[in-house]
């Protein structure tokens, strides 16, 4: 399978660096250990290997876990059709790692999205300001601690101050709960039900 | 008696003062030094709230004088936190969220997301053939749809009313259609996990069949209305010119790729579901501006009939979702007399279905464009992270690379040719 020569050519570069490939449902997935050198990483995938589309970046909340950030890069080259994933984890106090904008510039706005929503900083990004909630809004929304209901502002410009009137929504579920009113509360924040999964 | 005065002066000054001597009314002299205007920039504000974006884009501009030097696009003004309602939810329930993603195709949408989970779960290769078709099907009808509306509007947005009532009136029959096969005109939630809700109703392969040779009609007559129209192409051509290394750089997809010449389809590139046993052809554009992108819509459209027509002769026979039982809810029936099926029902609406553990990415070319659902799972019913990748969303990047050096009218003609949807781009 060609994607796994490929990021068997990436480990055979770097070495310890990069972790050995990891194959689910057809896709092949590398961790890079030190997120410093994501951006290196990303330019030579790009320049050796052909992978001259980058259809996304990512991020996940392990929240709980150390370290609590992992940000997702879908590579994909648009002659040899292979999709690669390249996934490095990222501290919770730092926070940080380089911009690959200078890769590709579809990244610009994938990387002020995980800033807006998860508020991993990219070292060297052009214009790193949020991009869906406004300046000034103080919260990231998509980290596992803040609440589906949301969180009550009182800054004086912000729009919205007050948090969802659904206390949040009508359909939120825990799967695998024991009983209907554990597994739909009518509000849930991550401190009171931590979401359990089927076992 | 009137008498005619001809003023004929160079000097705007001069003008304005032999014009009121001849009115007889004394205006203040404007004073010679007039505050030089040029080198001036202003800052332009257009939208959220403006026809010309669909919704609730919003640009900031900086013009000198009509030239546009800067533009800042600004979005999330449709934001509602999508991809953090599904990690509180199980799968199948994220089903309706998807219907407000591209709210013109939202079948599209639908089919996209179904084999996105269908791909974590590792059933995506057990769908009945009949299952595949019928979402190919909806796929395809809801491209027609899509683009219909993108060039209607695109062809209003700069002077040509009549192709937007043209458009319209097709559109309504794809939502009789619509509504026929699933009983919501806009808000289809069509698919399941593993199938769809239900089978085609009687008589609605020939209903199809019926509208497809209505809407050839109506392609022609849409075309002969624009493809020639000098006005058209003065508005369009060489306006908004994407490179096919930006193109690529952006990672623009869909139609916007196309017509910069990459000849990219996901359908081709990686057949899913049926695309693979279907005939038709990738148009790509040459140019990369406004008209190239107008002209692969059309050829899609029309590709898209073709699709359609084959798979509505090629349709199978069978069941309409995976028959197990343990992904699709079972039939009614058999739960109320049945044990095991009571006991699946009962297992797939208090838990979801269990999925492995892991990550999957899957891109389904859409009518905007790549629409891919990244699905983070820790195992259990619920995803630990759903990302969506937005074709509007990237697409709309590259607004503030191509609008500078157009003129402020050309921006609409831009907006109109990316054929962008707000609620998909800010989810």
């Amino acid at each position: 399978m060609p994607a796994l020569e490929f990021a068997r050519a990436i480990k055979a570069k770097f070495g310890e660096l990069i972790s050995e490939p990891a194959e689910f449902r057809g896709e092949v997935t590398l961790k890079v250990s030190d997120a410093e050198r994501i951006a290196e990483v990303c330019a030579l995938a790009k320049a050796e290997m052909n992978f001259d589309y980058l259809l996304d970046i990512t991020s996940v909340d392990n929240y709980g876990d150390d370290p609590r950030f992992t940000v997702v890069y879908e590579l994909y080259g648009l002659t040899h059709k292979f999709h690669l994933r390249l996934k490095t984890d990222v501290g919770e106090e730092k926070c940080e790692l380089p911009t690959v904008t200078t890769v590709w510039r579809t990244a610009n706005w994938h990387e002020r999205e995980i800033y807006d929503m998860m508020g991993v900083r990219f070292r060297g990004h052009p214009d790193l300001r949020r991009i869906l909630m406004w300046e000034g809004y103080p919260y990231h929304p998509l980290r596992k601690d803040f609440p589906l209901a949301g969180k009550p502002t009182d800054l004086p410009e912000v729009a919205f101050t007050k948090s969802a009137p659904l206390e949040g929504g009508p359909f939120v579920t825990v799967s695998g709960c024991k009983d209907s009113t554990v597994r739909e509360p009518r509000s849930r924040t991550p401190e009171s039900a931590p979401i359990q999964s089927i076992k | 008696m009137a008498t005619v005065h001809d003023i004929e002066f160079k000097d705007p000054q001069a003008r304005i003062v032999s014009a009121a001597a001849i009115a007889g009314v004394t205006t203040p002299v404007p004073s010679a030094d007039l505050p030089d205007m040029e080198g001036e920039r202003m800052v332009l504000n257009m939208g959220p709230s403006h026809p010309a974006t669909h919704g609730v884009l919003r640009i900031i501009l900086e013009l000198d004088g009509e030239i546009i030097t800067k533009a800042f696009p600004d979005v999330g003004y449709l934001h509602r936190g999508d991809e953090k309602i599904a990690e509180n939810m199980t799968y199948t329930q994220f089903i309706p969220y998807t219907d407000r993603l591209d709210y013109l195709a939202p079948l599209a949408n639908n089919v996209a997301y179904a084999l996105a989970v269908e791909k974590l779960h590792g059933i995506d290769k057990q769908l009945p053939p009949r299952c595949q078709y019928i979402r190919v099907i909806c796929c395809e009808l809801a491209r027609i749809s899509s683009h219909l509306l993108g060039l209607g509007a695109f062809a209003m947005d700069v002077g040509a009313l009549t192709v937007f009532l043209h458009t319209f009136t097709q559109r309504e029959y794809i939502y009789n259609l619509i509504e026929a096969l699933t009983g919501a005109r806009f808000t289809t939630s069509y698919t399941r996990i593993g199938g769809v809700s239900r089978d085609l109703p009687p008589g609605w392969v020939e209903q199809c069949r019926k509208f497809l040779d209505g809407v050839v009609v109506n392609f022609d007559e849409s075309e002969k209305l624009l493809t020639r129209n000098r006005i058209f192409m003065d508005r369009t051509r060489d306006v908004g010119v994407i490179s096919k290394a930006d193109a690529i750089d952006y990672a623009l997809s869909g139609p916007n790729l196309r017509g910069s010449g990459v000849d990219f389809d996901l359908r081709k590139a990686h057949p899913y579901l049926v695309y693979d046993q279907l005939k038709f052809e990738v148009p790509t554009g040459s140019v990369g501006d406004c008209y190239d992108r107008y002209l692969v819509r059309m050829e899609e459209m029309r590709q898209s009939a073709r699709i359609l027509h084959q798979c509505l002769d090629q349709l199978p026979d069978g069941p309409v979702s995976i028959p197990d039982g343990k992904t699709v809810l079972p039939p009614k029936e058999k739960v109320l007399t049945s044990m095991e099926e009571l006991i699946h029902q009962f297992i797939l609406v208090t838990q979801g279905e269990n999925a492995p553990p892991g990550d999957v990415y899957f891109g389904a070319e859409n009518p905007k464009g790549e629409l891919g659902f990244y699905i983070h799972s820790k195992g259990g019913g619920t995803p630990h992270r759903l990302k969506i990748r937005a074709p509007s969303f990237v697409n709309l990047s590259i607004l503030s690379h191509v609008l500078p050096g157009h003129m402020m009218s050309d921006v609409v003609a831009v907006l109109g040719s990316l054929d962008f949807v707000m609620g998909e781009c800010d989810r």
